[in-house]
């Protein structure tokens, strides 16, 4: 087990310093960092000095080189546009992130399972249909289309939700929640769902799927012929079996409800790093973007890592392994 | 009174084209203590009355007509409610495969409790205790630790026990075991079959024993009826039955079931209610290349053969665990003999099979092929020229055919690959490999999911002879089919042994069949050869404690009818 983790870690450090080097490599195709920000009345000495003092005249290993020794003291540079430290950048915009991400993903597994659960059980009923069929919708709209028909429905026409920001934030030590105002939670309904409508509808056709398959199983027609009750076949045997593949997807799923925060957060003006992100591309902030890349990538990996070790917990038979020393 | 009464029972099962009756008419009854048998081939409509006993049938089938009744109150009619009180508390069920009958993700104590307190209520540390003593009643060693162990642990024999303890939990008055020991290995299935006797004298439980197996029903039951195309055919006393049988289908089942006692030059054929497909072994003689068997030498030389899997992943080498499934096995195998390889599942027959077919790299030990060593050819021109030679026929029909492709282009595949003729010449060849095989040259148009499995497993044995090879691996390539049907296949085997002078690799679990097809045979146990004998003598005459030990949990045919059978001369 122990082995094991080691072996995944480090791993996950070839990814990283993969995805790293990519995105740097990515980054000399995007444009020139400098005509942004000098001005019209530049002159060339200005140019030559601001490229030596950002040391964008060194080679690009040696770029790549620094970035990462910096990186792995935590300090990713100072942003080109706003000339702050971009740690302390993202750690102002996370937290909007982290929270959105964490309202739509919890929304998107509790609702994917029990629709999922619900439209196995009752395959034949008229409302698993209906709901299937609905689903369908959601899995084929773009997010941002969602998004807008969100805004149109509840801000513009019903005037019930805001339709863009934050609301009022109260700050916990460094961290900005949106969760203790009521201006704040209202306004973290419409992206939530637009967030996490997507993975709900994919989570939700997967576990109607894998349940179907297991309700065939020999175990829950075993169970069915000792007399246990509907109840503990459907949510106690067949559930069970039915997380272990569906555990996969939905890990990665949450991992792209950070990345892809992007598009809604765009869409509502959210102020978080999705937006920050969007910002940087335009002004070709190197630093920025670069950390942002890195920190998607981290938090992709411990996903991954996270899921694999769920399987261990969960399934059984992935323990002998370990045991069998 | 009886324990279970079916009376004029029918089933159906009605479908967009038409109603299909999978159970015609069916009475039956069954005395508390007693183990009734009920035999047929697959589709007889055995299950379904095991289904429609427990109130389990698959949508969209029903009880069309007919009663079942326990001690007197009828039961079929009942509703979901009143069912599920009857499931598991007075009616259990044994399935076949232990290995998914058990919920893989909860421990033995959890599932026995579980189905204890549904029905029985009780606090936890009373049905803690009963599930101690059913795991402990049943014959599994250390019930302490066992309980808290998950079904992955135990082999497929334990398993079956810890099944047999859940249909035991709440004391049923009748226990419906539907093929409970055909996944299992012939001494595992000895054990079962002997606990379940045990318990319904002990318990006097009524127990319906579905089967196709007839040495299971002549072991076993006390009680036997036959099912064809889902009627009752035959029913009475096992022995009767099974002595002298008086219907002809009965009959032309008891004929083609192998004896190991009696070696038969031709299995008979099932005459009953089909034609007997057939197999154009002349036609295919006059087209077969002239095959010189040289006998003064063997053809294969398998010597010092090693495989070793790895069982434990280590980050470092000294982590790693492997587990030896052939062990240092040496045997010549002579041209145009059949050579049988027995041994329980786990034994390294397969493995064997596959090192010699290439499939698998050899980790010590060289296989030699018309004295050329096969076992180290990395060059893939000189080892397409050795699998041209040889050939192979897989167990399963089902997974052993591409879904997708066309049954014309699996039997093509071989011809095309080692480029053996083009263009309009393998159309031609294809189609008359399926004639032969007695499958028709228009059966190529068709796919694999349209065929039954004893017409499957002719597909892949056209699917085998494309090459025209002249050594056939045989790895269990009757053990998925029903009787009658293997017994068609076996012959196809002989005809091609004898009238192509073909050399067969024969890898079986089952004696009898073993004891007809070959001509010398090696035991083998744990990876290792524990004994190779002539056939005949090894029947006669074993060495070695394990090899008589098969012998003697072999099912005993003695009672069977033989009726139309010949001994070899």
């Amino acid at each position: 087990m122990f082995a094991y983790i080691v072996r995944r870690m480090l791993q996950s450090v070839i990814v990283l310093l993969v995805v790293g080097l990519v995105a740097f490599s990515m980054f000399r195709f995007v444009g020139d960092p400098i005509d942004n920000m000098l001005g019209q009345e530049r002159t060339q000495a200005d140019i030559d000095r601001l490229r030596a003092e950002l040391g964008l005249d060194q080679p690009f290993p040696v770029q790549y080189y620094k970035f990462l020794k910096n990186a792995v003291q935590g300090n990713f540079g100072v942003s080109y546009r706003q000339g702050r430290p971009v740690s302390t950048i993202i750690a102002e915009r996370a937290p909007a992130t982290l929270e959105l991400a964490f309202v739509s993903g919890f929304l998107a597994i509790t609702m994917g399972i029990a629709l999922g659960v619900f439209t196995a059980i009752r395959r034949q009923g008229i409302a698993a249909n209906v709901i299937m069929t609905v689903s369908l919708i959601g899995v084929s709209l773009p997010t941002f289309l969602i998004g807008i028909l969100l805004i149109y429905i509840f801000s513009v026409e019903l005037d019930l939700l805001p339709s863009f920001g934050r609301g009022e934030t109260v700050m916990i030590g460094n961290w900005s929640t949106g969760f203790l105002t009521t201006s704040g939670l209202k306004a973290l309904i419409l992206p939530a769902i637009t967030l996490g409508l997507y993975q709900m509808t994919l989570i939700m056709r997967l576990v109607r799927s894998e349940m179907l398959e297991v309700l065939r199983a020999d175990y829950v027609r075993f169970a069915r012929a000792r007399g246990l009750s509907d109840r503990v076949i459907n949510f106690r045997h067949a559930l069970k079996n039915t997380m272990v593949p569906v555990i996969t997807i939905t890990g990665l799923q949450l991992g792209s409800i950070i990345a892809f925060a992007i598009i809604t957060e765009t869409v509502f003006q959210w102020p978080g790093v999705g937006l920050l992100f969007i910002n940087a591309i335009q002004f070709v902030d190197i630093p920025v973007m670069a950390a942002y890349l890195m920190l998607i990538s981290v938090m992709f990996v411990s996903i991954n890592l996270i899921v694999d070790l769920l399987y261990y917990a969960i399934d059984p038979r992935l323990r002998v392994d370990a045991r069998a020393t | 009174m009886s324990l279970l009464t079916i009376n004029d029972l029918t089933v159906e099962f009605p479908t967009r084209r038409q109603l299909f009756t999978a159970v015609d008419h069916v009475d039956l009854s069954v005395e508390p203590g007693e183990i009734h048998g009920l035999v047929g081939e697959s589709g007889a409509g055995k299950s379904t009355i095991g289904a429609a006993i427990m109130g389990l049938l698959d949508r969209p089938g029903r009880i069309a007509s007919g009663t079942i009744k326990l001690s007197g109150d009828q039961i079929s009619g009942l509703d979901a409610v009143a069912m599920r009180g009857l499931r598991g508390k007075k009616i259990s069920m044994i399935f076949q495969d232990p290995l998914t009958s058990l919920n893989p993700l909860f421990t033995v104590r959890e599932q026995l409790t579980e189905t204890i307190q549904a029905h029985l209520g009780g606090t936890d540390a009373e049905a803690n205790q009963r599930a101690r003593d059913l795991i402990d009643r049943v014959g599994i060693p250390d019930p302490d630790t066992r309980l808290d162990q998950y079904p992955h642990q135990f082999s497929g024999g334990m398993r079956q026990r810890v099944v047999i303890a859940l249909a035991l939990c709440t004391e049923p008055d009748v226990i419906i075991a539907d093929e409970p020991t055909t996944a299992l290995d012939v001494s595992v299935q000895a054990q079962i079959l002997d606990l379940i006797k045990e318990l319904a004298l002990e318990r006097q439980v009524g127990v319906i024993l579905i089967t196709h197996d007839m040495g299971v029903i002549a072991d076993t039951t006390d009680k036997v009826t036959v099912m064809y195309a889902g009627k009752v055919v035959e029913t009475g006393p096992t022995s009767q039955v099974m002595g002298q049988p008086a219907h002809e289908y009965t009959k032309s089942l008891i004929a083609a079931v192998p004896r190991p006692t009696l070696k038969l030059h031709r299995f008979p054929q099932i005459s009953y209610g089909g034609r007997e497909t057939r197999f154009a072994i002349d036609d295919m003689a006059r087209h077969w290349p002239k095959v010189d068997n040289d006998t003064s030498k063997p053809m294969f030389e398998i010597r010092n053969l090693t495989k070793k899997f790895l069982q434990r992943k280590g980050l470092l080498p000294w982590d790693r665990t492997y587990f030896t499934a052939v062990d240092d096995v040496s045997f010549d195998i002579r041209a145009g003999e059949v050579f049988g390889v027995v041994g329980e599942s786990g034994s390294g027959k397969s493995t064997i099979a596959r090192m010699i077919a290439g499939l698998y790299p050899v980790d010590g030990g060289t296989i030699t092929f018309d004295g050329q060593v096969v076992s180290d050819l990395t060059n893939r021109a000189a080892l397409d020229a050795y699998r041209k030679n040889i050939q192979m026929i897989f167990q399963d029909p089902y997974s052993s055919l591409n879904p997708r492709m066309r049954v014309d282009d699996i039997v093509a595949e071989p011809i095309r690959h080692h480029k053996l003729m083009e263009g309009s010449d393998i159309k031609r060849r294809v189609d008359e490999l399926l004639d032969q095989v007695g499958l028709g040259h228009e059966a190529g148009l068709k796919f694999p999911h349209e065929f039954s499995g004893g017409q499957r497993q002719r597909i892949s044995i056209a699917r085998a002879l494309a090459t025209q090879p002249r050594f056939l691996i045989c790895d269990e390539p009757t053990s998925a089919l029903d009787v009658s049907i293997q017994a068609q296949i076996l012959n196809i085997l002989k005809d091609l042994q004898e009238h192509l002078g073909l050399t067969l690799l024969f890898i079986s679990h089952d004696l009898p069949v073993v004891r007809q097809m070959c001509d010398r045979v090696a035991v083998m146990k744990q990876g290792k050869v524990v004994e190779l004998q002539e056939t005949s003598e090894l029947f006669a005459n074993p060495q070695t404690e394990y090899a008589s030990e098969l012998l003697r949990l072999m099912p005993k045919l003695d009672d069977l009818s033989t009726d139309g059978l010949e001994a070899e001369t």
